[in-house]
């Protein structure tokens, strides 16, 4: 489906591990996946899973003491050049120009990612002045412009409100905003709604739907919530403990799922149309520490289906299951 | 309806103000109607679920409840252990601490919930110290039965709460609310700072453990689909007000309140093919400093007539255990959630 077109971004057996005095900490370890213009790629997983590292190693702004270690990310930029990522230095001018005017980044918690000190306006100017070159007056139009795009009320008056005089709902759409400014071909979107009552995720889940409409833009939609994924997604990843377990059009994610642990996880959701007050399957354990991970597979000791004997001992490498739908497990023979 | 010889809790006319002070001399300016006019009772044994947005009222209404904080006005019978109904907002403080022992709360973080300087032994059994149980041994006993009964191990006692993870640090605060035996337990979102696979693991402790000590649970939660999975009936709440109140199955398949379609119709379902013709609401949540007049939902509501914005509706029982505080609520046909 995906073959005649090129993907926008191509992520490699990306490694990203954090040295610490502790032990090493491999937050993400051998992820590879594609995002297609246009196209909406959902990264689904628990918490410690590496979706959030992944996202910070595309834009180069993994915190100390973290480092890419090995794989590659490209970037297939608006001129038609392909650019290595990791390859750039985090401060060079190269990745700063792609941060921005070609991959936008909305974070979870709108609160703490505006400063409190200076008008949302202020923040949305700087973001284009930077990237656009073009006067103070300009992108003060141009901000407000993009601020009745994404649907906030009053824009020529919120401009000159700080974040914190704005509701949850208007902040995380003021967020969006400064994504969208320099009109990024990708936008990646962190947990864009957990922090959000339902029915103003809706709304944002919305916004983003239609944004992706008339831009054309890809987005990437990094969640833990498996509705929002059904809701939104073309493709799925999921990752578990900094590995895609496995990957494949949303459809064969939720109607033929192979990967164990993404079995287990769609059936341990209560769904709003299942049965009440029955006992729900569950996931035996808990995720493992990320100092102590487990040996061979990473989901071996809480998997229903462990091979003994196989899966404590090697790694499975991801196989083939159909045209698009591929999973790392040794279930499956290559 | 429920016979009087059932309900252990008793909840009339509930008011929760908060004042907005302004100034140098914190003059009153306004107030917050944090809870207003609440009303609505649990039977022993069943769970009753509040749900809503955030700042709809939800967690005052619980935290009055327990005495928590004061209520501004309005009258909250509890069943007592001699079977009489005490009205716990009237008592005096030293009258409620006795009665604080039947009823227990459940907190929704369990990383800022629990003293980090506190083993676990210090933290399920300070309550029982409080309520005087004051030799070690009995009280050692004791916390081994409950981290037993929570599914921990015994041996962890000794432990701080830095060596578990988020959901065995729900299951100790859980062990915590239920040193006491309690027969009301208040769960304030217990399982939405957890992840999916572990959430799994506490609703059914909690199911579990109802089944076992017949508890009545006062479930406070947002996501609708943990609220079908675990009770009985349903309060939904929009800024203070309790707007639908019902059985589960009725509140998720035929709703009469237009704010319980919307919000049901904002839940994402997990499945692609179900891409739902969504209503998305438009605007926010009203002030409850500054509520708007009327029906407090008609600015978003998509039924309002003219009546919506000059009358508050009164909440009345449409079928029997249904009550809906709506204008229109015998007109509308709403969409619930297809049974299946």
């Amino acid at each position: 489906m995906h073959s005649e077109h090129k993907p926008l971004l191509s992520v490699r057996n990306l490694k990203t591990y954090f040295f610490q005095d502790e032990g090493t900490v491999k937050a993400v370890d051998g992820a590879t996946f594609d995002v297609y213009p246009g196209k909406t790629l959902g990264v689904v997983g628990e918490s410690g899973c590496g979706k959030s590292v992944t996202a910070q190693s595309i834009l180069r702004i993994v915190d100390q003491p973290g480092r890419i270690v090995e794989g590659e990310i490209v970037l297939c930029c608006a001129k038609g050049t392909d650019v290595e990522l990791t390859k750039l230095h985090p401060n060079s001018k190269e990745i700063r120009a792609i941060r921005g005017t070609e991959i936008g980044l909305v974070f979870q918690e709108p609160m703490t990612s505006f400063s409190p000190v200076h008008t949302v306006g202020n923040q949305i100017i700087e973001a284009i002045r930077l990237h656009c070159g073009i006067s103070e007056r300009e992108a003060r139009a141009k901000a407000i412009e993009t601020l009745r795009q994404v649907g906030i009320p009053k824009p020529e008056r919120r401009i000159d409100e700080y974040a914190f005089e704005l509701s949850g709902g208007l902040r995380q759409r003021a967020m969006i905003a400064v994504a969208l400014s320099c009109d990024p071909r990708l936008l990646i979107a962190d947990e864009p709604t957990t922090a959000l009552d339902v029915t103003t995720q809706a709304q944002i889940l919305d916004l983003l739907r239609r944004m992706q409409e008339q831009r054309g833009m890809a987005i990437m939609l990094i969640t833990h919530n498996l509705g929002v994924i059904a809701e939104m997604a073309d493709d799925v990843v999921v990752m578990y403990l900094g590995r895609v377990v496995e990957q494949g059009p949303v459809d064969a994610i939720f109607h033929s799922p192979k990967h164990p642990y993404t079995k287990a996880l769609l059936r341990s959701i209560p769904s709003i149309e299942s049965t009440p007050r029955v006992e729900l399957p569950t996931i035996s354990g808990s995720i493992p520490h990320p100092y102590n991970r487990p040996s061979g597979c990473p989901f071996f000791p809480r998997c229903p289906e462990c091979i003994p004997g196989t899966c404590d001992t090697a790694e499975p490498t991801p196989i083939a299951v159909s045209e698009e739908q591929s999973v790392s497990c040794f279930l499956y023979p290559s | 309806m429920a016979n009087m010889e059932q309900i252990l809790l008793e909840v009339k006319g509930l008011q929760k103000f908060f004042p907005i002070r302004r100034g140098i001399l914190q003059r009153v300016v306004g107030q917050v109607r944090a809870v207003d006019d609440v009303t609505f009772h649990i039977n022993q044994g069943e769970t009753l679920s509040l749900v809503g947005e955030s700042g709809c009222g939800k967690t005052t209404t619980s935290r009055c409840i327990l005495r928590a904080i004061d209520p501004t006005a309005g009258e909250i019978y509890f069943r007592t252990d001699a079977c009489e109904m005490l009205n716990i907002a009237a008592l005096p403080e030293s009258r409620v601490q006795p009665l604080r022992r039947c009823m227990q709360m459940i907190f929704q973080d369990p990383f800022s919930s629990l003293n980090p300087r506190m083993t676990l032994l210090d933290i399920v059994g300070e309550p029982l110290l409080v309520h005087g149980m004051t030799d070690h041994q009995e009280r050692q006993d004791r916390v081994a039965e409950l981290l037993q009964l929570v599914g921990m191990r015994p041996e962890y006692m000794q432990r701080f709460p830095h060596a578990f993870s988020g959901g065995q640090r729900q299951r100790i605060g859980i062990a915590r609310a239920l040193a006491l035996n309690p027969r009301l337990v208040v769960a304030d979102e217990p399982v939405s700072a957890l992840d999916v696979s572990v959430q799994a693991q506490i609703l059914n402790l909690l199911l579990k453990l109802q089944d076992q000590l017949g508890l009545t649970y006062l479930f406070v939660a947002h996501d609708l689909s943990v609220v079908k999975h675990i009770s009985e009936r349903v309060a939904v709440m929009y800024v203070g007000r309790i707007v639908e109140m019902a059985t589960t199955e009725e509140i998720f398949g035929a709703p009469r309140h237009p704010y319980t379609e919307a919000l049901l119709s904002s839940v994402p379902k997990p499945d692609p093919r179900l891409r739902s013709q969504r209503i998305v609401l438009e605007g926010e949540v009203a002030d409850p400093a500054n509520p708007p007049s009327g029906c407090y939902f008609h600015p978003r509501c998509r039924y309002a007539t003219d009546i919506c914005s000059e009358e508050t509706p009164v909440q009345e029982e449409v079928e029997t255990g249904h009550y809906v505080a709506c204008h229109r609520a015998h007109e509308l046909s709403l969409r619930g959630i297809a049974r299946q």
